[in-house]
């Protein structure tokens, strides 16, 4: 088991270098891009200004000692400026992190739940109408623009029919700390949590109902059975158990989606002020620097995520661990 | 639902038809001072706010009359059932083409590593194992905000900031890991099986090899794939569209239309977010349902990873 730790583990760190390379290239070495003319927004300027704001930003040494004052900014002494409001970013990213972070956890914890649920219900009763209309919901749920979505569920809960006593409840978007009032807080995600999660917890019914209905012919269940043992012990203590595994780790893949794409969109129309609006805000700007910390931030927290699941992953599942 | 995506593709190809020869309208220019007929009356396009504080103007509603403002105004006054057409077209060509670079780039990358071995596969594993585990939606946006604003310039090569062929490759470079591997997969299994090693024997060459034994093999599994990842391209377009870094005014795709509906619009003339969200959800379920038919038909083993 510790061999599989430190190997994943390895391999994590070497990702994560990877991927701050790639982003580190992407903004600061793209032929025919300059980041200092972008710094001053693209307007004619003398190149006297150019070459100051090129130095102030070091952007005139070479590319691996840029790289490395890059990365010593971003977490080591943590004082990477803005381009544009010329505030620090990491504390821009810090108190943006709790609204990030509580989004996902909520929506996360109602997709597997609600996937669980349904999902166990399509496999008992199979073949019946429940059954079909789980899939359903699943192939439309992975159809739909997640910001579309969230901005028609606005429409209805803000406006249409935020006077009726289905909404009434529905405080302005935006949010609301967990610390400072927890119903607040509650209410203020509720709708962002649902959107987000309806996404995904059909498609995810489907994959545990399709494993849970294979999980039912394989011979340790029928050994359960005649061993005598109820039905619900046999699904949720035979069955279930090995159809999460493959759960599991699908929802690891989806995760990183989650945090890099739904999340963002979901913030921006819900006006959630995480990192995903913080990096919706400097798109507008062309702030480069914190668009960079807040992509190589959130693409750790996937990364580091992934690696915890597979480790979740191996210690549920032996066999994982000798590979 | 095949039929469905065919009419909707009928329907966005026929866009110039029906903006000006039934319509009338132009769907770029904008056209705040314009009138349109409604129940015989003539109308401003742009009528005055009459609820909060009466300042501005409101764009008119659906007149639900195909030859005027079918799907109400924007808020430049432009026809939006003409531009949900118009952007209907660019977002079937940038969701068609991405979808293309995919899978060849992903097919001749997953050939490559699963039928040389060594070396190469050792890169390019490694490569697509650094992309993957990037968010695409993330990749996208680096990509795009660098891109987008700034000719892109390489050599000879010349992009226009505003032209479409960027969204294009950026999409169907950040989901090429999703195509590449299975298919690297599909390589490593078929040179273990006995028909390959048969023509080994026979002493076929490298290339007889990977023409006839390989890539026709191969071709099953892309080909399952092509309607979901064009899915996802599509779905992907439209979120760059709706953060202003994927098709750039005043050229229009479903996300872009959203985003103006979105912004501004969405409680005073909801239509014009509706109209394209639910364009975009119904042609991707119809390519999803497409892609399930056609891996049910073909290969009942291949598994794809789907996203939102």
């Amino acid at each position: 088991m510790w061999r599989f730790v430190l190997k994943r583990m390895a391999s994590a760190l070497f990702v994560m270098f990877s991927i701050s390379v790639l982003v580190f290239l992407i903004f600061f070495a793209t032929p025919g891009t300059d980041p200092a003319v972008r710094v001053l927004g693209g307007k004619n300027v003398s190149p006297q200004t150019v070459r100051e704001v090129r130095h102030d930003y070091g952007l005139d040494r070479p590319l691996p000692v840029q790289y490395a004052l890059m990365m010593k900014k971003l977490f080591i002494t943590r004082n990477l400026q803005s381009f544009v409001s010329r505030s620090q970013v990491v504390p821009q990213i810090v108190a943006a992190a709790p609204v990030t972070f509580s989004l996902v956890l909520g929506a996360s914890v109602l997709w597997i739940l609600f996937a669980i649920g349904l999902g166990m219900l399509a496999a008992v009763f199979r073949g019946t109408a429940l059954d079909v209309m789980v899939m359903v919901i699943g192939l439309i749920g992975i159809s739909m623009p997640v910001f579309w979505l969230g901005a028609e569920v606005n429409n209805v809960s803000q406006h249409l029919y935020h006077h009726s006593f289905l909404f009434s409840w529905v405080p302005p978007p935006g949010y609301v700390p967990l610390t400072q009032s927890p119903l607040g807080w509650f209410k203020s995600l509720l709708l962002p949590w649902l959107t987000l999660s309806v996404l995904y917890i059909g498609l995810y019914a489907r994959v545990l109902r399709s494993s849970l209905v294979e999980a039912q012919e394989e011979d340790y269940v029928r050994t359960a059975r005649a061993k005598g043992l109820t039905e619900r012990r046999v699904l949720l203590r035979h069955s279930l158990r090995t159809s999460l595994i493959a759960f599991v780790s699908l929802f690891g893949l989806d995760f990183g989606a989650l945090v890099g794409g739904g999340a963002l969109l979901v913030e921006v129309v819900f006006n959630l002020h995480g990192l995903g609006w913080l990096t919706y805000t400097s798109l507008g700007q062309f702030d480069l620097p914190v668009i960079m910390a807040t992509v190589i931030y959130a693409a750790f927290f996937v990364v580091v995520v992934n690696a915890a699941v597979d480790l979740l992953y191996a210690l549920l599942d032996p066999r994982v661990r000798h590979v | 639902m095949l039929g469905v995506f065919i009419a909707i593709v009928l329907l966005c190809l026929a866009a110039p038809l029906y903006a000006h020869d039934v319509a009338h309208t132009h769907p770029f220019v904008s056209t705040p001072d314009g009138t349109t007929i409604v129940n015989g009356k003539r109308v401003p396009v742009m009528p005055p706010s009459t609820t909060g504080l009466g300042l501005g103007s409101t764009p008119i509603g659906p007149t639900w009359d195909v030859h005027h403002y079918f799907l109400g105004a924007d808020n430049l006054g432009r026809d939006v059932a003409a531009r949900l057409l118009y952007g209907g077209r660019n977002s079937l060509l940038i969701g068609f083409l991405a979808g293309l670079i995919t899978c060849i780039a992903g097919t001749i990358i997953g050939v490559a590593a699963g039928f040389f071995g060594g070396v190469t596969d050792g890169v390019i594993s490694r490569v697509l194992e650094i992309i993957w585990a990037f968010p695409v939606y993330l990749f996208a946006i680096c990509l795009s905000i660098v891109l987008i604003n700034q000719d892109f310039v390489l050599g000879p090569l010349r992009i226009g900031s505003g032209s479409l062929a960027l969204p294009i490759v950026i999409i169907g470079v950040v989901y090429i890991p999703y195509v590449a591997r299975p298919v690297r997969g599909e390589t490593l299994s078929l040179r273990r099986r006995e028909f390959v090693e048969a023509s080994i024997g026979l002493g076929a060459s490298r290339t007889r090899l990977l023409r006839k034994d390989i890539l026709p093999n191969v071709a099953t599994t892309v080909i399952v794939l092509f309607p979901l990842v064009m899915a996802i391209a599509m779905l992907t377009e439209a979120a760059l569209s709706f953060l202003n870094i994927g098709v750039q005014p005043p050229n229009a795709s479903w996300g872009t239309i959203i985003q103006d509906g979105t912004s501004a619009l969405l409680y005073t003339q909801p239509t014009v977010a509706l109209a394209p969200g639910i364009a975009i959800a119904v042609t991707v379920l119809a390519l999803n349902v497409l892609g399930d038919g056609i891996r049910d038909a073909l290969d009942p083993r291949a598994k794809v990873r789907r996203r939102g």
